[in-house]
């Protein structure tokens, strides 16, 4: 890969827990890269990844049980590098080089 | 009001602020006693001797007896701080500075309300009361079944069927009869939160729908009370401390309470209990022995003294590791509970206008398919027998396709003979229409649509799952894709699934 592409991606860890799995293929954990530049040549933030996970990752249909209003569903937790998403800024939060997004759906069993 | 009547509230108030001054007093006084021990060292042969009835009774429901010793006759004996029972039962805990003589006084004169005495409320419960925590509240309205034996602990084989906090409660008695338990034989609600809550000084939340989870964390705000919040599923668990310290609403430097974290309650088809999702005992237990700490951990250190920032304890037993803390946000400043702006009120709460089961809404009874399309266990069992009958017992179905749609796990633990097993979950992901993203392949056909198309094309395709709901998207599903030929081929479901199936046709078969 070129020193020019590499600059283009961004490599991140992203996770999923409380049955979000699921909708994964179960998969919980998932090391990619993802452009450095949303659709309007801005820096990726997690907005961006949300839609970018919902349109090429999930593969499940039922979309509204990640995503409702454009944004993650009420009762999910969005924690980036081990924080509430909403210390970082939430959706705005540009994502950096090797940043951990974890996508936690909160549990009710008890 | 009257004079008389205004002095007697104002005398109640100057009583209750001494007693709290004096409970203050002597947990400074323990305080600078261990500290006298520690420097004065114990060779002197001295003990702190207190000169009052040390037994503290600033909560109500506090039972002091035993803790005083005068015999008759004798020159006034030492008073120790704690039983002679006390100090054998407690011994192992209490030498740990963690604990020492002033935490076991303030666990015993602390009392704790358990929401919910499940897989989370037993062993909370059960190493509260080993611990000796004075009172421990016990609500839930439900019976022990004997599908919760492998987790709720303080449940027994001989006690199925009784109220779960009766059943707890003799438990708990025979682990240590010297707490005071209170038993609430009923579901949390709205309109006696209020009054419950208001008589203890920890609140553990070990229930298991969102509308409680509101409602505690709601109830806990208005009072000022900590909440120590747990849940679990499958193999993993959360764990967040909230409302700690417990400041009125618009204290910014209160912890946030569950409305911050989670402001909107999540859709209710999100929502997976243990009896859908499934539940590993110890997980759930592990998750309810942290509760257990946690309250510790705050009784010990003295109530509204929390200086840890808010976090969520992230438990996933098959990762590694298995434990993850998160840092959470601190209270959000325009939170419907505890901002100063808040609308969660003591007066709409207890009017009932906060419909906690309306605001996390319930999932409908899936009515997918018209009456054509179903058939009663009933009705396939003709069907079902005369196939059997017609193979001379030899259990294969010609004349028609069975498909079991549960999981593949379910499966294996009990079928109809005959049947095919293709999940709902690889039946749901597949997908007739094309991707909205331009760089997927084109939809290649999945596996089970071939496996379906290859098999005789004229013969009806029966769907059975284990309660009937499944089955009904499952039939949607296959029709969306074809597989009924435009309408020649019949496929349907069977009603109310292998649950129905085992009611009135096979008693046998496996109920799990
Ligand atoms: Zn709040």
């Amino acid at each position: 890969m070129s020193a020019a592409s590499s600059e283009d991606v961004i490599p991140i860890t992203v996770e999923f827990s409380g049955g979000l799995e699921m909708l994964f293929s179960n998969q919980r954990k998932l090391d990619f890269s993802i452009a450095a530049k949303d659709e309007s040549g801005l820096n990726s933030n997690v907005a961006f990844l949300v839609r970018y996970l919902c349109d090429n990752v999930m593969k499940d249909p039922r979309k509204d049980l990640f995503v409702l209003d454009d944004t993650v569903r009420p009762g999910i937790l969005v924690l980036i590098n081990d924080a509430d998403w909403e210390l970082e800024g939430e959706d705005k939060y540009e994502i950096q080089k090797g940043d951990n997004i974890l996508f936690v759906s909160t549990l009710h069993g008890g | 009001m009257s004079s008389v009547d205004a002095q007697i509230v104002a005398l109640h108030a100057q009583i209750a602020s001494c007693e709290t001054q004096l409970q203050r007093l002597r947990d400074q006084l323990f305080e600078a006693e261990s500290h006298r021990d520690i420097s004065s060292g114990a060779a002197t042969g001295q003990t702190p001797l207190s000169l009052v009835n040390v037994a503290p009774s600033s909560h109500p429901t506090e039972t002091s007896e035993g803790f005083s010793h005068q015999e008759k006759g004798q020159k006034v004996a030492k008073i120790w701080p704690l039983d002679k029972h006390e100090y054998r039962r407690y011994g192992r805990q209490l030498i740990m500075s963690e604990i020492g003589l002033t935490g076991q006084l303030r666990l015993r004169s602390s009392a704790v309300l358990v929401v919910g005495v499940g897989g989370l409320g037993c062993p909370a419960a059960a190493y509260l009361a080993g611990a000796g925590v004075g009172t421990i509240g016990l609500i839930d309205g439900d019976t022990v079944e004997e599908s919760n034996l492998h987790r709720q602990i303080l449940h027994s084989t001989e006690r199925v069927d009784m109220a779960k906090v009766d059943s707890a409660i003799a438990s708990l008695k025979s682990l240590n009869p010297t707490v005071k338990y209170v038993p609430y034989h009923k579901r949390l609600t709205a309109e006696i939160a209020l009054d419950i809550f208001d008589q203890y000084d920890v609140i553990l939340d070990c229930t298991d729908t969102p509308a409680s989870r509101y409602l505690i964390s709601d109830s806990c705000v208005l009072l000022e009370k900590p909440l120590v919040s747990a849940s679990a599923l499958r193999t993993e668990g959360q764990l967040m401390v909230l409302n700690n310290p417990p400041l009125p609403a618009g204290n910014a430097q209160g912890g946030p309470c569950y409305r911050c974290v989670f402001p909107k309650p999540p859709p209710a088809a999100s929502v997976v209990s243990c009896g859908d999702g499934g539940i590993l005992g110890p997980v759930v237990g592990t998750m309810g022995v942290l509760q257990a700490l946690e309250t510790i951990k705050i009784i010990t250190k003295g109530i509204q003294r929390s200086s840890e920032p808010p976090s969520l304890l992230l438990f996933s037993a098959f990762s590694n590791p298995p434990f993850r803390s998160i840092r959470l946000r601190t209270r959000k400043a325009k939170c419907s509970a505890c901002s100063a702006q808040a609308t969660v009120t003591r007066e709409a709460l207890e009017s009932g206008s906060l419909d906690y089961v309306q605001f996390c809404g319930a999932v409908s009874p899936i009515d997918a398919l018209a009456a054509t399309e179903r058939v009663s266990v009933v009705e396939y069992s003709r069907l079902y027998n005369s196939s059997d009958a017609a193979m001379n017992t030899q259990p294969s179905i010609k004349e028609h396709i069975l498909v079991d749609v549960r999981e593949k796990v379910q499966f294996e633990l009990g079928n109809l003979e005959g049947s095919i097993n293709i999940p709902y979950s690889a039946i749901c992901r597949s997908s007739a229409t094309a991707s909205t993203d331009p760089l997927s392949q084109p939809p290649s056909e999945d596996g089970w649509v071939a496996q379906l198309r290859n098999l005789a094309e004229d013969r009806p395709i029966y769907v059975v799952c284990r309660l009937g709901n499944d089955s009904q998207l499952a039939v949607g599903k296959m029709k969306e894709l074809g597989l009924d030929g435009g309408g020649t081929r019949w496929i349907g479901d069977i009603r109310d699934g292998l649950r129905a199936w085992r009611k009135r046709i096979d008693p046998d078969f496996p109920e799990y």
